[in-house]
């Protein structure tokens, strides 16, 4: 897991939130989606649809497509490559296969 | 279609540079990055990281400064967050920003997308808790964020080292180091010691950064012959060899960040279909290349890391021999001017380069770290393990685009980008033939997730 060098809420600075499947995220604007969940203790961003086992980020810089997740309706976003907005919507995303959806 | 002159697909310093030195040329580029800031890898964040201690990410990060100045120039079209999902023959470029796709058209393209890091993949690897670590350096440079608990480091390169060093002016707490360079690469990369002297300077950062963490008291374990990540559904453990010792030895760590070195991503070289040739010094795939750094396709060019791994300095001297081809190619500069302007960047970038071939052989991952075993994955996305691909073999497979039609290796999100090089090798291993007869897996578009919808508005406003 990880932890912010100086946290946002410490240097009040402006602070995103936003939800992730259940839980309220809080973050710093700027940060990728992925970013977000690793800093607040989300460690696990989907399955896969083979197996079944969890997956997290991986590469945070857009070549694994570990990360893929369901942002506002829409699925196989990479949460490393995209940024926090206040009040978006993501979700686990149970296996994705196709890159056309 | 709205045809450009220029455009320039990434802004690492190779293609930051091409721009600039385009724009002296009186072309004005369309600068296109899918990350939301200017910097590519190693100046990623520059402009906006949380990280205000100058000292952490070290003065070669901050002098990305003024590639980037240089980039904000009001006339370049620089276009963040944009990303490309396909690019034709023909030079189509297929944009997404925003949830919009559009394509557009240029009579000059010029490739910065960069390297990746080379998979390394270890039983374990797929377990949430083990990144890679550009990673670990991505999340410090850009959200200031590290590990939480003692994290352990493990394979070899410069840049597992230069994480570790800004890990430790960051404070981190750094449980060990887990170095996977054979003995032996030490004494063969002696005699190219003289050549890599003619770039002194880095060569002495190098050696600078093993200072830092010997005197820091970092536990910096040589010789690991084989290692594994264990836990349940999470990482819990490292267990590790060290050659000449049979004994399992083990450390407990939520994270683990591995590294072993980069390699050029051609995904979209690939995906366009340029001749690759495999580069057996650098154990990578590159697109071929003539002296303008211009593909076999005509007007698409590759500068920087996407080229073969020269490192951020050569990317961008290659940046501004692409951004002078450039010129020449859409009739801005003679053959005669060109070629005089290049001759200084040229000389400067056989210098730079001169240490490549020291640190290839000096890093150059054994067989072992490069090719999975029977039961670890080599396909992370559909799940396919090392036993699978050499099985395919024995049944006859010669190259992987066969592999992938039996066990959807690499048809995963990811494209192969995780698994490409490795089912190569793993393959041309088996069949005991070349990796160049082995070959790669052909790409299909869109190489980037786009929806139906999205598509559906760009040809609509086509
Ligand atoms: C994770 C990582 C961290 C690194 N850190 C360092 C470091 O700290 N110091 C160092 O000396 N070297 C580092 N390197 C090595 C690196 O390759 C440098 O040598 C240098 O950044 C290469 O410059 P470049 O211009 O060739 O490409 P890069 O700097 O990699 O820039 C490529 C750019 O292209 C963009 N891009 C790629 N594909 C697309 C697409 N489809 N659509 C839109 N944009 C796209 C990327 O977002 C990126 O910004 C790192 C490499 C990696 C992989
Ligand atoms: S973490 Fe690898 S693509 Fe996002």
């Amino acid at each position: 897991m990880f932890k912010r060098l100086s946290p946002p809420e410490a240097t009040n600075e402006a602070v995103v939130t936003f939800r992730f499947d259940e839980q309220t995220v809080t973050a710093r604007p700027g940060d990728t989606v992925a970013a977000a969940l690793l800093t607040s203790g989300i460690s696990i961003c989907r399955s896969t649809p083979v197996s079944n086992a969890p997956r997290a980020p991986y590469c945070m810089m857009g070549v694994c497509f570990e990360c893929l997740v369901e942002v506002d309706g829409n699925p196989n976003v990479q949460a490393c490559q995209v940024e926090v907005r206040d009040g978006m919507h993501v979700h686990t995303q149970q296996g994705a296969r196709r890159l056309i959806s | 279609m709205i045809t450009h002159d220029l455009v320039i697909l990434g802004t690492g310093p190779a293609g930051m540079a091409a721009a600039t030195m385009a724009l002296e040329h009186g072309i004005t580029p369309v600068v296109i990055d899918e990350q939301p800031a200017a910097g590519g890898q190693i100046y990623r964040a520059l402009e906006r990281t949380p990280v205000r201690d100058r000292q952490i990410l070290g003065e070669d990060y901050w002098s990305g400064e003024s590639l980037i100045k240089g980039l904000k120039d009001p006339q370049i079209d620089y276009r963040p967050a944009t990303t490309v999902w396909q690019l034709t023959r023909q030079r189509e470029i297929g944009l997404l920003h925003d949830d919009k796709a559009e394509m557009i058209c240029a009579r000059h393209i010029i490739l910065a997308t960069g390297a990746m890091e080379r998979p390394m993949p270890i039983p374990g690897w797929t377990l949430p808790g083990v990144m890679t670590a550009g990673s670990g350096q991505i999340l410090l440079k850009s959200a200031g964020a590290v590990p939480q608990a003692p994290v352990v480091l493990a394979g070899c390169g410069p840049l597992l080292l230069l994480l570790a060093t800004q890990y430790l002016r960051a404070g981190v707490e750094i449980a060990a180091i887990l170095d996977t360079t054979p003995r032996d690469r030490y004494r063969a990369a002696l005699k190219h010691v003289p050549g890599a002297l003619r770039n002194a300077s880095t060569l002495l950062k190098g050696v600078g950064l093993l200072r830092e963490l010997r005197r820091a008291g970092v536990r910096h374990i040589k010789g690991v012959s084989a290692l594994r990540a264990e836990g349940s559904g999470q990482l819990e453990r490292v267990l590790w060899k060290q050659q000449g010792d049979d004994n399992w030895q083990t450390l407990e760590t939520p994270t683990l960040l591995l590294h072993q070195g980069v390699i050029p991503n051609t995904q979209i070289t690939r995906a366009v279909d340029c001749h690759h040739e495999w580069d057996e010094q650098q154990l990578a795939w590159k697109p071929r290349l003539d002296e303008w750094l211009g593909t076999d396709i005509p007007g698409i060019a590759v500068a920087g890391d996407g080229g073969g791994i020269v490192g951020a300095k050569a990317a961008g001297m290659q940046g501004q021999l692409a951004g002078l081809g450039a010129a020449l190619a859409l009739g801005k500069l003679t053959l005669e001017n060109s070629t005089q302007r290049a001759q200084p960047i040229r000389k400067a970038l056989a210098r730079d380069t001169a240490i490549r071939p020291f640190l290839d052989v000096l890093y150059r991952p054994a067989k072992q770290w490069r090719l999975p075993d029977d039961d670890t994955l080599a396909c992370r996305c559909e799940e396919v393990t090392g036993g699978e691909v050499r099985r395919m073999a024995e049944m006859g497979c010669r190259g992987p685009n066969q592999t992938k039609s039996f066990t959807r290796c690499g048809m995963g999100p990811c494209q192969g980008r995780m698994c490409g090089i490795t089912v190569s090798e793993l393959l041309a291993d088996a069949n005991q033939q070349s990796v160049e007869e082995t070959g790669y897996y052909r790409l299909r578009p869109p190489f980037k997730p786009i929806t139906l919808g999205q598509l559906a508005k760009a040809a609509e406003e086509g």
